[in-house]
Protein backbone atom coordinates (compact mmCIF):
# COMPACT_ATOMS: atom_id res chain seq x y z
CA UNK A 1 0.00 0.00 0.00
CA UNK A 2 1.70 3.52 -1.07
CA UNK A 3 1.29 5.67 2.13
CA UNK A 4 3.56 8.68 0.55
CA UNK A 5 0.46 10.95 0.01
CA UNK A 6 0.60 11.07 3.80
CA UNK A 7 2.58 13.28 5.42
CA UNK A 8 1.62 13.33 8.90
CA UNK A 9 -1.91 11.73 9.79
CA UNK A 10 -3.46 7.84 9.87
CA UNK A 11 -4.32 4.83 7.91
CA UNK A 12 -6.76 2.73 9.18
CA UNK A 13 -5.63 -0.72 7.13
CA UNK A 14 -7.72 -4.06 6.91
CA UNK A 15 -11.09 -2.84 7.24
CA UNK A 16 -13.91 -5.22 6.21
CA UNK A 17 -14.74 -4.57 2.43
CA UNK A 18 -17.69 -2.48 2.81
CA UNK A 19 -17.59 -0.82 6.39
CA UNK A 20 -15.49 1.85 5.44
CA UNK A 21 -18.40 4.32 5.21
CA UNK A 22 -19.34 2.80 8.81
CA UNK A 23 -16.43 4.31 10.10
CA UNK A 24 -16.46 7.25 8.20
CA UNK A 25 -19.83 7.90 10.16
CA UNK A 26 -19.42 6.84 13.58
CA UNK A 27 -15.36 8.79 13.43
CA UNK A 28 -16.98 11.89 11.96
CA UNK A 29 -14.60 12.15 9.04
CA UNK A 30 -17.42 14.35 7.77
CA UNK A 31 -16.60 16.97 10.14
CA UNK A 32 -13.08 16.90 9.10
CA UNK A 33 -11.29 19.96 6.22
CA UNK A 34 -8.25 17.67 5.65
CA UNK A 35 -8.20 15.45 2.96
CA UNK A 36 -9.56 11.90 3.66
CA UNK A 37 -9.27 9.21 1.24
CA UNK A 38 -11.90 6.32 1.09
CA UNK A 39 -10.55 3.48 -0.95
CA UNK A 40 -12.68 0.87 -1.21
CA UNK A 41 -12.54 -2.90 -2.57
CA UNK A 42 -8.50 -3.31 -2.61
CA UNK A 43 -7.84 -6.50 -3.05
CA UNK A 44 -5.82 -8.20 -0.05
CA UNK A 45 -4.09 -11.69 0.24
CA UNK A 46 -5.06 -12.19 3.56
CA UNK A 47 -8.82 -10.62 3.03
CA UNK A 48 -9.59 -11.36 -0.52
CA UNK A 49 -11.02 -7.58 -0.57
CA UNK A 50 -10.52 -4.48 2.04
CA UNK A 51 -11.23 -0.83 2.57
CA UNK A 52 -8.70 1.49 3.52
CA UNK A 53 -9.18 5.52 4.99
CA UNK A 54 -6.35 7.42 4.74
CA UNK A 55 -6.84 10.80 6.70
CA UNK A 56 -3.99 13.12 6.45
CA UNK A 57 -4.28 15.06 9.62
CA UNK A 58 -2.70 13.78 12.86
CA UNK A 59 -6.04 13.33 14.92
CA UNK A 60 -7.07 10.84 17.95
CA UNK A 61 -9.05 8.10 16.66
CA UNK A 62 -11.28 6.17 18.88
CA UNK A 63 -10.50 2.77 19.05
CA UNK A 64 -13.37 1.74 21.08
CA UNK A 65 -15.83 2.86 17.93
CA UNK A 66 -12.90 0.73 15.49
CA UNK A 67 -12.97 -1.94 17.81
CA UNK A 68 -16.24 -2.16 17.83
CA UNK A 69 -17.24 -2.01 13.88
CA UNK A 70 -14.12 -4.27 13.20
CA UNK A 71 -11.71 -5.65 15.63
CA UNK A 72 -9.41 -6.56 12.82
CA UNK A 73 -8.90 -3.55 11.82
CA UNK A 74 -4.81 -2.00 11.92
CA UNK A 75 -4.48 1.79 12.77
CA UNK A 76 -0.92 3.41 10.98
CA UNK A 77 0.10 6.53 12.55
CA UNK A 78 2.39 8.57 9.82
CA UNK A 79 4.61 11.04 10.84
CA UNK A 80 6.80 13.18 8.39
CA UNK A 81 5.80 10.37 5.57
CA UNK A 82 6.99 7.53 7.63
CA UNK A 83 5.27 5.10 9.04
CA UNK A 84 6.20 5.17 12.78
CA UNK A 85 3.52 3.28 15.14
CA UNK A 86 1.41 0.42 13.87
CA UNK A 87 -1.64 -0.20 16.18
CA UNK A 88 -4.24 -3.31 16.43
CA UNK A 89 -7.56 -2.69 17.80
CA UNK A 90 -9.61 -5.03 20.01
CA UNK A 91 -13.10 -5.96 20.92
CA UNK A 92 -14.30 -3.02 23.53
CA UNK A 93 -15.62 -4.57 26.51
CA UNK A 94 -17.70 -1.18 27.13
CA UNK A 95 -19.32 1.08 24.71
CA UNK A 96 -20.04 4.94 26.00
CA UNK A 97 -21.85 7.19 23.74
CA UNK A 98 -21.77 4.99 20.65
CA UNK A 99 -24.70 3.69 19.92
CA UNK A 100 -28.10 4.02 21.90
CA UNK A 101 -30.21 1.50 23.22
CA UNK A 102 -33.51 0.85 21.09
CA UNK A 103 -35.95 -0.71 23.87
CA UNK A 104 -38.69 1.94 24.17
CA UNK A 105 -39.06 1.03 28.16
CA UNK A 106 -35.23 1.48 28.91
CA UNK A 107 -34.57 4.51 31.18
CA UNK A 108 -32.43 5.77 28.16
CA UNK A 109 -34.97 6.40 25.91
CA UNK A 110 -37.29 8.83 28.49
CA UNK A 111 -34.03 10.52 29.65
CA UNK A 112 -31.60 10.79 26.54
CA UNK A 113 -28.93 12.90 28.08
CA UNK A 114 -27.93 9.88 29.99
CA UNK A 115 -24.64 8.36 28.93
CA UNK A 116 -25.65 5.08 26.72
CA UNK A 117 -23.33 2.64 27.94
CA UNK A 118 -23.56 -1.22 26.27
CA UNK A 119 -21.39 -3.76 27.83
CA UNK A 120 -19.47 -6.85 26.10
CA UNK A 121 -21.64 -9.54 27.05
CA UNK A 122 -20.49 -12.17 24.77
CA UNK A 123 -17.23 -12.25 23.09
CA UNK A 124 -17.99 -14.77 20.39
CA UNK A 125 -21.16 -13.13 18.98
CA UNK A 126 -20.19 -9.74 19.55
CA UNK A 127 -22.63 -9.23 22.09
CA UNK A 128 -23.44 -5.86 23.18
CA UNK A 129 -26.25 -5.20 25.87
CA UNK A 130 -27.36 -1.64 27.71
CA UNK A 131 -25.90 -1.48 31.05
CA UNK A 132 -29.40 -0.20 32.03
CA UNK A 133 -32.07 -2.58 31.03
CA UNK A 134 -29.73 -5.37 29.06
CA UNK A 135 -31.55 -4.90 25.65
CA UNK A 136 -28.77 -7.15 23.01
CA UNK A 137 -27.78 -4.87 20.31
CA UNK A 138 -27.03 -7.30 17.21
CA UNK A 139 -23.86 -5.85 15.44
CA UNK A 140 -25.31 -5.08 12.21
CA UNK A 141 -22.57 -3.89 10.32
CA UNK B 1 -20.06 -6.74 48.14
CA UNK B 2 -21.40 -4.10 46.04
CA UNK B 3 -22.88 -0.83 47.53
CA UNK B 4 -26.13 -1.71 45.65
CA UNK B 5 -28.19 -4.40 44.65
CA UNK B 6 -29.37 -3.37 40.89
CA UNK B 7 -29.36 -6.87 39.85
CA UNK B 8 -29.75 -10.34 40.81
CA UNK B 9 -26.37 -11.45 39.29
CA UNK B 10 -24.44 -8.57 41.26
CA UNK B 11 -24.43 -11.05 43.86
CA UNK B 12 -22.07 -13.69 44.10
CA UNK B 13 -23.56 -17.35 45.21
CA UNK B 14 -21.29 -16.51 48.62
CA UNK B 15 -23.12 -13.29 48.95
CA UNK B 16 -26.25 -14.77 48.73
CA UNK B 17 -25.20 -17.66 50.92
CA UNK B 18 -24.18 -14.79 53.73
CA UNK B 19 -27.52 -12.68 53.51
CA UNK B 20 -29.45 -16.10 53.80
CA UNK B 21 -27.33 -17.34 56.48
CA UNK B 22 -28.00 -13.13 58.29
CA UNK B 23 -31.63 -13.72 57.38
CA UNK B 24 -31.50 -16.98 59.61
CA UNK B 25 -30.06 -15.79 62.28
CA UNK B 26 -32.48 -12.51 62.04
CA UNK B 27 -35.27 -15.04 62.02
CA UNK B 28 -34.04 -16.78 65.25
CA UNK B 29 -32.80 -13.87 67.28
CA UNK B 30 -34.80 -10.84 66.39
CA UNK B 31 -34.24 -9.18 69.38
CA UNK B 32 -30.78 -9.07 68.43
CA UNK B 33 -30.88 -6.68 65.38
CA UNK B 34 -33.89 -4.57 66.54
CA UNK B 35 -31.71 -1.07 67.06
CA UNK B 36 -29.34 -2.44 64.88
CA UNK B 37 -29.77 0.69 62.49
CA UNK B 38 -31.07 2.84 64.85
CA UNK B 39 -30.81 6.93 63.22
CA UNK B 40 -30.53 5.25 60.25
CA UNK B 41 -33.20 6.42 57.30
CA UNK B 42 -34.54 4.44 54.46
CA UNK B 43 -36.29 6.17 51.45
CA UNK B 44 -38.18 4.26 49.55
CA UNK B 45 -38.71 6.06 46.75
CA UNK B 46 -41.78 4.49 44.65
CA UNK B 47 -41.99 6.50 41.30
CA UNK B 48 -44.55 3.28 40.83
CA UNK B 49 -47.14 2.55 43.41
CA UNK B 50 -46.43 -1.23 44.85
CA UNK B 51 -47.68 -1.46 48.06
CA UNK B 52 -46.63 -4.88 48.71
CA UNK B 53 -42.92 -4.35 48.05
CA UNK B 54 -42.86 -1.11 49.75
CA UNK B 55 -44.56 -2.13 53.21
CA UNK B 56 -42.00 -5.09 52.95
CA UNK B 57 -39.07 -2.09 52.83
CA UNK B 58 -40.78 -0.46 55.12
CA UNK B 59 -40.89 -2.76 57.57
CA UNK B 60 -37.55 -4.53 57.44
CA UNK B 61 -36.21 -0.90 58.25
CA UNK B 62 -38.42 -0.14 60.82
CA UNK B 63 -37.63 -3.80 62.62
CA UNK B 64 -34.00 -2.43 62.22
CA UNK B 65 -34.71 0.38 64.68
CA UNK B 66 -34.68 2.49 61.85
CA UNK B 67 -37.22 4.81 60.03
CA UNK B 68 -38.36 5.31 56.44
CA UNK B 69 -39.03 8.63 54.51
CA UNK B 70 -40.38 8.76 50.90
CA UNK B 71 -43.12 8.63 48.21
CA UNK B 72 -45.60 5.91 47.05
CA UNK B 73 -46.32 7.46 43.34
CA UNK B 74 -45.12 9.14 41.10
CA UNK B 75 -47.27 11.81 41.20
CA UNK B 76 -46.36 12.57 44.86
CA UNK B 77 -42.79 12.91 43.69
CA UNK B 78 -41.46 15.98 41.77
CA UNK B 79 -40.81 13.45 38.89
CA UNK B 80 -44.33 14.87 37.78
CA UNK B 81 -42.77 18.49 37.27
CA UNK B 82 -40.28 16.51 35.13
CA UNK B 83 -36.81 16.19 37.38
CA UNK B 84 -34.52 13.08 36.08
CA UNK B 85 -34.43 10.22 38.26
CA UNK B 86 -31.03 11.20 39.02
CA UNK B 87 -31.60 14.68 40.19
CA UNK B 88 -34.30 13.15 42.26
CA UNK B 89 -32.19 9.94 43.67
CA UNK B 90 -29.42 12.70 44.18
CA UNK B 91 -31.33 14.96 46.44
CA UNK B 92 -32.89 12.17 48.62
CA UNK B 93 -29.44 10.63 49.25
CA UNK B 94 -28.39 13.59 50.63
CA UNK B 95 -31.01 12.92 53.45
CA UNK B 96 -31.23 9.19 53.64
CA UNK B 97 -28.56 6.59 54.24
CA UNK B 98 -30.11 4.05 51.47
CA UNK B 99 -32.66 4.22 48.79
CA UNK B 100 -35.04 1.51 47.69
CA UNK B 101 -36.53 2.67 44.48
CA UNK B 102 -38.93 1.74 42.11
CA UNK B 103 -39.15 2.73 38.62
CA UNK B 104 -41.39 1.84 35.61
CA UNK B 105 -38.42 2.37 33.33
CA UNK B 106 -36.11 -0.47 32.87
CA UNK B 107 -32.65 0.60 34.03
CA UNK B 108 -33.79 3.26 36.34
CA UNK B 109 -31.95 2.21 39.40
CA UNK B 110 -28.62 1.67 37.22
CA UNK B 111 -29.26 5.34 36.32
CA UNK B 112 -29.84 6.56 39.79
CA UNK B 113 -26.99 4.50 41.27
CA UNK B 114 -24.48 6.35 38.76
CA UNK B 115 -25.54 9.38 41.14
CA UNK B 116 -26.37 8.39 44.77
CA UNK B 117 -24.09 8.91 47.28
CA UNK B 118 -25.80 6.15 49.17
CA UNK B 119 -26.32 2.53 48.37
CA UNK B 120 -29.25 1.48 45.87
CA UNK B 121 -31.79 -1.09 46.14
CA UNK B 122 -33.33 -2.29 43.14
CA UNK B 123 -37.06 -2.54 44.45
CA UNK B 124 -38.70 -3.81 40.90
CA UNK B 125 -37.75 -1.34 37.28
CA UNK B 126 -40.59 -1.97 34.59
CA UNK B 127 -40.20 -6.27 33.48
CA UNK B 128 -36.67 -5.80 34.14
CA UNK B 129 -35.17 -6.93 37.26
CA UNK B 130 -36.52 -8.09 40.66
CA UNK B 131 -33.73 -8.79 43.02
CA UNK B 132 -35.24 -8.64 46.21
CA UNK B 133 -37.71 -11.12 45.37
CA UNK B 134 -35.50 -13.52 43.92
CA UNK B 135 -33.56 -13.25 47.37
CA UNK B 136 -37.19 -13.51 48.89
CA UNK B 137 -37.67 -16.98 46.94
CA UNK B 138 -34.02 -18.29 47.64
CA UNK B 139 -34.36 -17.41 51.33
CA UNK B 140 -37.79 -19.30 51.18
CA UNK B 141 -36.51 -22.41 49.39
CA UNK B 142 -33.57 -22.31 51.64
CA UNK B 143 -35.73 -22.47 54.83
CA UNK B 144 -38.28 -24.62 53.62
CA UNK B 145 -35.56 -27.29 51.95
CA UNK B 146 -32.87 -26.32 54.09
CA UNK B 147 -30.50 -26.31 50.89
CA UNK B 148 -30.22 -25.17 47.62
CA UNK B 149 -29.52 -27.60 45.72
CA UNK B 150 -30.66 -31.01 44.59
CA UNK B 151 -33.77 -30.74 43.89
CA UNK B 152 -36.14 -30.55 41.60
CA UNK B 153 -38.42 -27.18 40.54
CA UNK B 154 -41.48 -26.90 38.21
CA UNK B 155 -42.11 -22.63 37.48
CA UNK B 156 -45.71 -22.67 36.04
CA UNK B 157 -47.92 -20.08 34.45
CA UNK B 158 -46.47 -17.47 32.38
CA UNK B 159 -43.09 -17.97 32.29
CA UNK B 160 -42.76 -15.65 29.29
CA UNK B 161 -43.41 -12.54 30.80
CA UNK B 162 -42.75 -13.59 34.60
CA UNK B 163 -39.43 -11.73 35.26
CA UNK B 164 -39.86 -13.21 38.92
CA UNK B 165 -39.35 -16.65 37.09
CA UNK B 166 -36.15 -15.50 34.62
CA UNK B 167 -34.10 -14.32 37.50
CA UNK B 168 -35.36 -17.42 39.82
CA UNK B 169 -33.95 -19.33 37.03
CA UNK B 170 -30.59 -17.74 36.56
CA UNK B 171 -29.47 -17.86 40.37
CA UNK B 172 -30.80 -21.30 41.06
CA UNK B 173 -28.51 -22.27 37.84
CA UNK B 174 -25.30 -21.19 40.01
CA UNK B 175 -26.42 -23.89 42.15
CA UNK B 176 -25.52 -27.68 41.96
CA UNK B 177 -28.04 -30.50 40.80
CA UNK B 178 -31.45 -28.35 40.39
CA UNK B 179 -33.73 -30.25 37.61
CA UNK B 180 -35.97 -27.44 35.67
CA UNK B 181 -39.70 -28.34 34.83
CA UNK B 182 -40.90 -25.34 32.71
CA UNK B 183 -44.90 -25.53 33.02
CA UNK B 184 -46.47 -23.24 31.10
CA UNK B 185 -48.74 -22.75 27.53
CA UNK B 186 -47.33 -23.00 24.40
CA UNK B 187 -47.83 -19.16 24.38
CA UNK B 188 -46.00 -18.33 27.15
CA UNK B 189 -43.04 -20.42 27.22
CA UNK B 190 -39.86 -19.28 29.08
CA UNK B 191 -37.27 -17.36 26.09
CA UNK B 192 -35.14 -19.14 24.67
CA UNK B 193 -32.42 -16.70 25.81
CA UNK B 194 -33.04 -17.19 29.22
CA UNK B 195 -32.78 -20.87 28.02
CA UNK B 196 -29.54 -20.78 26.57
CA UNK B 197 -27.86 -18.51 29.25
CA UNK B 198 -29.42 -19.86 32.19
CA UNK B 199 -29.40 -23.50 31.17
CA UNK B 200 -27.64 -24.54 28.14
CA UNK B 201 -24.53 -22.95 28.76
CA UNK B 202 -24.21 -24.84 31.80
CA UNK B 203 -25.63 -27.97 30.85
CA UNK B 204 -28.26 -28.21 33.33
CA UNK B 205 -31.42 -30.20 32.55
CA UNK B 206 -34.49 -29.02 31.97
CA UNK B 207 -38.01 -30.25 30.61
CA UNK B 208 -40.98 -28.51 29.31
CA UNK B 209 -44.50 -29.54 29.15
CA UNK B 210 -47.93 -28.26 29.13
CA UNK B 211 -49.47 -30.13 31.38
CA UNK B 212 -48.76 -29.33 35.44
CA UNK B 213 -50.75 -32.92 36.88
CA UNK B 214 -48.79 -34.91 34.99
CA UNK B 215 -45.63 -33.59 36.02
CA UNK B 216 -46.17 -32.96 39.84
CA UNK B 217 -45.39 -36.14 41.25
CA UNK B 218 -41.70 -35.29 40.48
CA UNK B 219 -41.43 -32.40 42.04
CA UNK B 220 -39.89 -30.77 45.15
CA UNK B 221 -40.70 -27.57 44.97
CA UNK B 222 -43.72 -25.57 42.88
CA UNK B 223 -43.28 -22.02 41.91
CA UNK B 224 -46.54 -20.49 40.49
CA UNK B 225 -47.28 -17.61 38.41
CA UNK B 226 -50.09 -15.17 37.73
CA UNK B 227 -51.62 -16.11 33.59
CA UNK B 228 -53.14 -13.02 33.13
CA UNK B 229 -55.33 -12.52 30.38
CA UNK B 230 -54.24 -9.72 28.00
CA UNK B 231 -50.84 -12.12 27.53
CA UNK B 232 -53.47 -14.65 25.32
CA UNK B 233 -54.33 -13.35 21.69
CA UNK B 234 -58.02 -14.24 21.90
CA UNK B 235 -60.62 -14.64 24.69
CA UNK B 236 -61.09 -18.61 23.88
CA UNK B 237 -57.43 -20.08 24.41
CA UNK B 238 -57.50 -17.81 27.76
CA UNK B 239 -60.20 -19.93 28.62
CA UNK B 240 -59.13 -23.03 27.18
CA UNK B 241 -56.02 -22.44 29.18
CA UNK B 242 -56.48 -20.62 32.50
CA UNK B 243 -57.84 -23.95 33.74
CA UNK B 244 -55.25 -26.66 33.49
CA UNK B 245 -52.69 -23.40 35.29
CA UNK B 246 -54.90 -23.64 38.72
CA UNK B 247 -53.51 -25.26 41.35
CA UNK B 248 -56.29 -26.90 43.93
CA UNK B 249 -56.35 -29.30 46.11
CA UNK B 250 -57.35 -32.04 43.69
CA UNK B 251 -54.43 -31.51 41.85
CA UNK B 252 -51.76 -31.80 44.79
CA UNK B 253 -52.92 -35.25 45.44
CA UNK B 254 -50.15 -36.88 43.64
CA UNK B 255 -47.88 -34.45 44.91
CA UNK B 256 -44.82 -35.69 47.18
CA UNK B 257 -45.86 -34.64 51.22
CA UNK B 258 -42.78 -32.14 51.34
CA UNK B 259 -43.53 -30.05 48.02
CA UNK B 260 -43.37 -26.88 48.80
CA UNK B 261 -45.56 -24.56 46.69
CA UNK B 262 -44.25 -20.77 46.12
CA UNK B 263 -45.81 -17.52 44.74
CA UNK B 264 -44.67 -14.70 44.13
CA UNK B 265 -48.04 -13.01 44.87
CA UNK B 266 -50.13 -11.11 44.55
CA UNK B 267 -52.41 -14.01 42.98
CA UNK B 268 -55.64 -13.90 41.51
CA UNK B 269 -56.81 -16.95 40.70
CA UNK B 270 -54.30 -19.34 39.88
CA UNK B 271 -53.85 -20.94 43.16
CA UNK B 272 -57.33 -21.98 44.60
CA UNK B 273 -57.59 -20.74 48.40
CA UNK B 274 -58.85 -24.32 49.32
CA UNK B 275 -54.83 -24.75 48.94
CA UNK B 276 -53.80 -21.86 51.86
CA UNK B 277 -54.81 -24.68 54.38
CA UNK B 278 -52.11 -27.22 53.38
CA UNK B 279 -48.72 -27.41 54.89
CA UNK B 280 -47.39 -27.43 51.79
CA UNK B 281 -48.63 -23.91 51.00
CA UNK B 282 -45.12 -21.77 51.34
CA UNK B 283 -46.20 -18.84 49.87
CA UNK B 284 -47.61 -16.70 53.18
CA UNK B 285 -44.15 -17.89 54.67
CA UNK B 286 -42.46 -16.41 52.10
CA UNK B 287 -44.05 -12.80 52.41
CA UNK B 288 -42.55 -13.22 55.59
CA UNK B 289 -39.28 -14.21 54.73
CA UNK B 290 -39.15 -11.25 52.25
CA UNK B 291 -38.99 -8.89 54.94
CA UNK B 292 -36.24 -10.91 56.77
CA UNK B 293 -33.96 -10.56 53.50
CA UNK B 294 -34.57 -7.25 53.10
CA UNK B 295 -33.65 -6.91 57.06
CA UNK B 296 -30.30 -8.81 55.67
CA UNK B 297 -29.57 -7.00 52.93
CA UNK B 298 -30.14 -3.30 54.37
CA UNK B 299 -27.37 -4.28 57.38
CA UNK B 300 -25.36 -6.01 54.31
CA UNK B 301 -25.67 -2.56 52.31
CA UNK B 302 -25.07 -0.07 55.09
CA UNK B 303 -22.16 -2.37 56.29
CA UNK B 304 -23.61 -2.93 59.57
CA UNK B 305 -22.60 -6.27 61.86
CA UNK B 306 -24.40 -7.45 64.33
ZN1 LIG C 1 -31.45 0.05 27.49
Amino acid sequence: MNIDSIQNGIVLDHIQAGKSMDIYQYLHLDELDCSVAIIKNVRSNHMGKKDIIKIDTPMEVDFDVLGYIDSNITVNIIRDGRLVEKKHVELPKKLVNIIRCKNPRCITASEPQLDAIFLLSDEEKHTYRCAYCDTAKDKKF
Amino acid sequence: MARNLIDIVDLSVEEINELIATAEDIIQHPAKYQDACAHKQLATLFFEPSTRTRLSFESAMLSLGGSVLGFSSASSSSTAKGETVGDTVHTVSCYADIIAMRHPKEGAPFAAAQVAEVPIINAGDGGHNHPTQTLTDLLTIHREKGRLDHFTIGFCGDLKFGRTVHSLVSALSRYENIKFVLISPTELKLPRYVKEEALKKRGIPYTQTTDLESVIPQLDILYMTRVQRERFFNEEDYLRLKDSYILTPEKLESAKPDLSILHPLPRVNEISVAVDKDPRAAYWRQVKNGKYIRMALILKLLGIEV
